[in-house]
């Protein structure tokens, strides 16, 4: 099937505008960058369709890419139901987020940059989809982190788009520490990174009920996909990741790069099913994380931090699914999801793009008449989100929540508050930007055609992508999460109509009840994000930087051993004295001379001695 | 005659066809160049008999030199040096272009250390006898320590006579041992030398054994540098010349870390792997304690310069995890550090050249002035920070596989560096090359035409030994395989042994898992 391709047309996009794009005209750039990204989806069309039902995975080997002693690391691609799905969201909303990024980003400067990057990005997201193997499914991992490093600082003329975009790298790299240890122990224990030799070599052993070696290198793996995926204690750099252009937000912040951890842990399903011990740290981080962050999402006042605050509350939900057990449904999420938090962005775009770059929610306001579609189509993402059927988002929070319910109750009732506090928000964000009047300075106009069209295929994919029952389809792969509950549901849908509720009342009927809980304790302590960024500076960083500056360069370095070594040098002065005096130009040259003729002697000796 | 004669004497001879020209003729920059790249063109001849063959020597010279102390010229090529020989032979001539940019005078006695320089290494990653591998280690340091003492930066006379003397000191120590194994067993020849302790006819008490291992040792820890013996190299790689600095980090310091590999392995294997335990713990203080000292640094090359200290920790890690995984990183390291760290040190060159300062403070934004600088240092240190792709990866991540495989709590803190790596290089890079210029950085001029021809070469091995290792692991492969056979140490058995199904008994109280150790499978080697 050469589904190499798949990854290779992005890949060339990148070299010919990363290579040529300055000299090219914006045409042209666009054509390679999205021409690229769309023939990419065109040929995943074809290969599903051609391989359509996929019963069995479909494996191609390339080459070794590394081959040492009988360890052998193959560059071998795999597509199964659950690739399948990865592809079609990934190329999918890849290729609507291309169209829409050349109207917005129409006016900027590095325009050639920016595609190369999101192109390359593309690429190894493909790969990281596509392979076979742990090691080059990290390939993919630490290529996404990349481009989304030069992405958020893309504007690298302000400081703090080139910090935000240090932080995520670090902080991803802290995860990757997690993650590259994980593949060491799977080497150590089964002297292999394939995923179809490991899940064969897994199938026959027995569940860890305490925790065991197994259970480590889940933990350990989960560690990167912490860090990937935002959750905490390392979701830190995702809301400051919105620094890089809004495109960016849209598809490498939200639909897909940061769902890699989920997609990672839903393929390693071989492994986490063998330890309930680490699925219930899986389940217990995400849930944690998913009202965490919900209530951070409360009071932020940038519309992009809203929704970046949003998308790790929605990864936790995923992982929640995951770690309960209910694989598929955490997969069903993360599609749904990237078809309406894509559109949150997006549409959140449109919107800064009509105000002149304002994304201060206190200075919107009424902005429904200005970009009617922009409005619509923000509401069908909002609902979706909210979890109010038959949008998208319902179909797929309800399965992970019942699973959650049969997993553990008060897990449940959790999920269901959050998703009272998602409801509340996004309604927050959403009332504050589209009703009441205008209250900034600029003249709101709607969006060029090519944003809003990918605007109106993500509000049609949001509302009615649910359908597609993702468990179903991920049936073969993963135990169909059971049981129906009507009482679950209602209870689930009631939260998020009370959030709605409550927003509409508090930001659109009596803004002035909102105004008043500005005053509290409460209130300060959520705005400024709990405060864990400064946290992490006190305990972390500054210690770091202090001790390697003070005690290990000032003290160690230049006094214990190098004072060590000039007081043995001292006794030896003899010989520095000596060589000191080679520093003259003429006795270096005569040194030079000394030099040649003592090797010439050595020649001569060795060509003599030969000769006997 | 031998393919590796020529290689070796082409450089030695452009050395003294140099000699013949006049001091400042437009010549000297041609005429180096043609010998140096007539040099790699042929070493390319060297990889095909050393492909094919891995575990033997290929293209030998070897001639009775001194027939009283049976000293053999003898030199060859394997799957362990093949790649040091190429590294050597592509970035010398490299080194030739780039300083006719970055040393302004008295250049042809410039290109002439040079090429003296590339004459001693080869010499030393190709020799087969001690006596001949002690001359070359020699003749490299000479021209070194000239071309630091002669054209290097304010503080160069006290930075080459302490570079000198610290080398010398281990040095001596290394010829101690060399003379004192050479007597006992009657030859420097190395071949015949390891023949004799394979088959017992010369044997070396377990004392005897780790003095010796420990002479050798000190030489080669001085070089690569291991902690603590490394306060040389700040100061050494920040006052060298640009071009000095480049083959300093790139070529010379795989002399060490080559000669622990090749002769201390073998030679004393009881020793070595007695000592694999502290060595190891050295290498992973190396490793951390370079990256932090490389965060808080100001200068653009002392940073480096502790970055190396910190890369080169994993290489001695890979070397004394004695795992297969860990000696073909190792060796693969060595290269693509070779190429990541050459490629940063030319173009903070170039950024010396262009402000006059290698303070990192001096600069600031310059990336919109300079574009293609911007992108070449960002390519080189993706490289640097271990971007999978790029070369540096494969080569710590088999590191970091073999220390794994050995004691997986090795493995543990020696990826803390991996961490701290993206710190310190990304730090760097937004305070030299992002943010808002500076009147007197908004002026930096882009890389020439001149300027950009050393550097793709660069971009592309680092490509290609990411993505496509094949070609380069195969020979190091079946050679490292062969070489701790033969320092009786190979514990790939115990690897085959943990099949599927395996289920280790018992986890640490830490929760990290009870791999066997190297200690325990020798110990049981040694009972048989």
């Amino acid at each position: 099937m050469n589904l190499w391709l798949i990854p290779l047309f992005p890949l060339i996009g990148f070299l010919l505008n990363g290579l040529f794009g300055r000299r090219l005209s914006k045409p042209v750039v666009n054509l390679i960058a999205v021409g690229s990204v769309a023939l990419s989806f065109a040929y995943v069309v074809w290969v599903l369709s051609a391989l359509y039902p996929i019963a069995a995975p479909h494996s191609e080997s390339y080459f070794s890419w590394i081959q040492s002693g009988s360890l052998r690391i193959g560059f071998d691609l795999t597509v199964d139901r659950l690739t399948a799905v990865m592809l079609i969201v990934v190329t999918g909303v890849g290729l609507l987020i291309h169209i829409y990024s050349v109207g917005y980003m129409a006016h900027e400067g590095g325009y050639y940059r920016f595609f190369s990057y999101l192109n390359l990005f593309m690429f190894f997201m493909l790969v990281l989809v596509l392979a076979s193997n742990f090691l080059l499914l990290f390939v993919g991992w630490e290529g996404v982190g990349l481009c989304s490093y030069l992405l958020i600082g893309f504007y690298f003329l302000e400081n703090f788009a080139n910090d935000a975009g240090k932080k995520a790298f670090i902080v991803n790299r802290i995860g990757d520490f997690g993650f590259m240890l994980g593949m060491l122990l799977l080497v150590v224990t089964f002297h292999s990174l394939d995923f179809g030799q490991l899940s064969s070599a897994m199938a026959n052993m027995g569940v860890e009920t305490s925790a065991g070696p197994l259970t480590l290198i889940a933990l350990l793996l989960f560690v990167g996909a912490i860090g990937k995926s935002a959750q905490f204690p390392l979701y830190v750099w995702l809301p400051d990741a919105m620094a890089g252009p809004t495109p960016v937000s849209a598809l490498i912040h939200a639909a897909t790069m940061v769902t890699a951890g989920v997609y990672m842990v839903a393929r390693a399903g071989f492994l986490y099913s063998h330890t309930p011990v680490a699925m219930h740290v899986v389940a217990l981080i995400g849930l944690f994380t998913a009202a965490f962050a919900a209530t951070i999402g409360l009071a932020q006042t940038d519309i992009k931090k809203v929704f970046a605050y949003s998308t790790v509350s929605q990864l936790g939900y995923m992982f929640l699914g995951l770690g309960v057990g209910a694989y598929s449904t955490g997969i069903y999420h993360l599609m749904t999801h990237a078809f309406f938090k894509a559109l949150l962005f997006l549409g959140a775009g449109s919107v800064i793009h009509g105000i002149a770059g304002e994304q201060d929610l206190r200075h919107m306001g009424g902005l429904r008449k200005a970009m009617p579609i922009t409005f619509i189509t923000l509401l069908a993402a909002s609902l979706a989100i909210s979890g109010i059927p038959p949008f998208a988002g319902y179909f797929s929070k309800d399965a992970i929540l019942l699973a959650t319910y049969q997993y553990s109750p008060w897990m449940f009732w959790i999920g269901v508050i959050t998703a009272g506090m998602t409801a509340f928000y996004v309604f927050r964000a959403f009332f504050l930007a589209f009703v009441g009047s205008y209250r900034g300075h600029h003249h709101p106009h709607e969006s060029p055609l090519v944003m809003t069209v990918p605007l109106i295929v993500l509000a049609v994919l949001s509302t009615i992508g649910g359908f597609f029952d993702v468990t179903k389809w991920l049936a073969p792969m993963y135990r169909h999460p059971e049981g129906e509950n009507v009482s679950l549901v209602i209870l689930s849908i009631a939260a998020g109509v009370i959030g709605i509720l409550l927003a509409a009342y508090m930001y659109w009927l009596k803004p002035a009840v909102a105004a008043s809980m500005k005053e509290g304790a409460l209130y300060r302590l959520i705005y400024n994000k709990y405060y864990v960024d400064e946290i992490y500076n006190a305990l972390i960083v500054k210690p770091i930087e202090i001790f390697s500056r003070f005690v290990l360069w000032k003290g160690v370095d230049d006094v214990v051993i190098d004072g060590a070594v000039d007081a043995g040098s001292r006794r030896i002065r003899g010989v520095g004295t000596v060589l000191r005096h080679m520093q003259s130009g003429t006795i270096r040259n005569y040194a030079t001379w000394v030099m040649t003729g003592s090797l010439l002697v050595l020649i001569l000796l060795g060509l003599v001695g030969g000769g006997r | 005659m031998s393919l590796l004669l020529i290689v070796l004497f082409l450089p030695l001879a452009g050395f003294f066809v140099l000699q013949f020209l006049p001091k400042e003729s437009k010549a000297a920059w041609p005429t180096a160049l043609v010998f140096s790249v007539a040099a790699f063109l042929v070493s390319l001849g060297l990889i095909a008999p050393a492909a094919e063959s891995p575990t033997q020597q290929s293209s030998i010279v070897d001639t009775l030199w001194v027939a009283s102390a049976n000293i053999h010229f003898h030199l060859a090529v394997d799957g362990i040096n093949i790649w040091l020989v190429l590294l050597t032979t592509l970035l010398l001539p490299i080194g030739i272009w780039v300083s006719d940019t970055l040393v302004k005078d008295r250049k042809k006695t410039f290109y002439a250390l040079l090429l003296l320089f590339e004459f001693g290494l080869i010499g030393v990653f190709t020799a087969f006898d001690l006596f001949v591998f002690y001359v070359f280690w020699e003749v490299a340091l000479v021209p070194m320590y000239l071309m630091v003492g002669g054209w290097g930066g304010a503080r160069r006379g006290y930075a080459a006579v302490k570079f000198f003397v610290y080398t010398m000191s281990g040095s001596v120590l290394m010829l101690a041992g060399i003379i004192y194994v050479a007597t006992k067993a009657g030859t420097f020849d190395y071949t015949q030398i390891l023949a004799a302790l394979t088959s017992g006819t010369v044997t070396l008490t377990s004392t005897e054994q780790i003095l010796l291992f420990l002479g050798f040792f000190a030489a080669f820890a001085i070089k690569v540098p291991v902690f603590p013996l490394h306060t040389w190299l700040p100061l050494t790689y920040s006052e060298a010349p640009a071009p000095a600095t480049f083959l300093l980090a790139a070529v010379m310091s795989k002399m060490g870390a080559y000669g622990l590999l090749r002769y201390c392995l073998p030679l004393f294997p009881t020793a070595a792997h007695e000592s694999a335990s502290w060595i190891s713990v050295l290498a992973i203080i190396g490793i951390i304690y370079g990256a932090l000292l490389a965060i808080v640094q100001v200068n653009i090359k002392k940073l480096i310069g502790y970055a190396s200290i910190s890369h080169l920790g994993f290489v001695v890690l890979g070397i004394f995890s004695m795992q297969q995984q860990g000696a073909d990183g190792a060796l693969f390291q060595m290269v693509a550090h070779g190429v990541s760290t050459g490629a940063l040190f030319i173009l903070a060159g170039y950024m010396e050249k262009r402000r006059d300062s290698t303070a990192i403070d001096d600069f600031g934004g310059i990336a919109t002035a300079a574009p293609g600088l911007a992108t070449a240092f960002m390519i080189a240190l993706l490289a640097s920070v271990g971007l999978p792709t790029l070369c540096n990866f494969v080569g710590e991540y088999l590191i970091l596989q073999g220390a794994a495989l050995a004691k997986f709590s090795w493995a543990v803190w020696a990826a803390i560096g991996v961490i701290l790596s993206a710190v310190y290089m990304l730090w760097l890079y937004q305070r030299a090359f992002l943010g808002k210029a500076a009147p007197e950085t908004a002026l930096v001029p882009d890389l020439t035409r001149k300027e950009w021809a050393p550097v793709i070469p660069l971009i592309v091995m680092m490509v290609w030994l990411g993505c496509y290792t094949n070609p380069f692991l195969r020979p190091i492969t079946a050679a490292t395989q062969h070489l701790l056979e033969q320092s009786k140490m190979n514990l790939e058995l115990k690897v085959q042994n943990v099949g599927p199904g395996f289920q280790p008994a018992d986890a640490l109280p830490g929760g990290v898992l009870s791999v066997k150790t190297v200690a325990d499978h020798t110990e049981a080697a040694h009972g048989r």
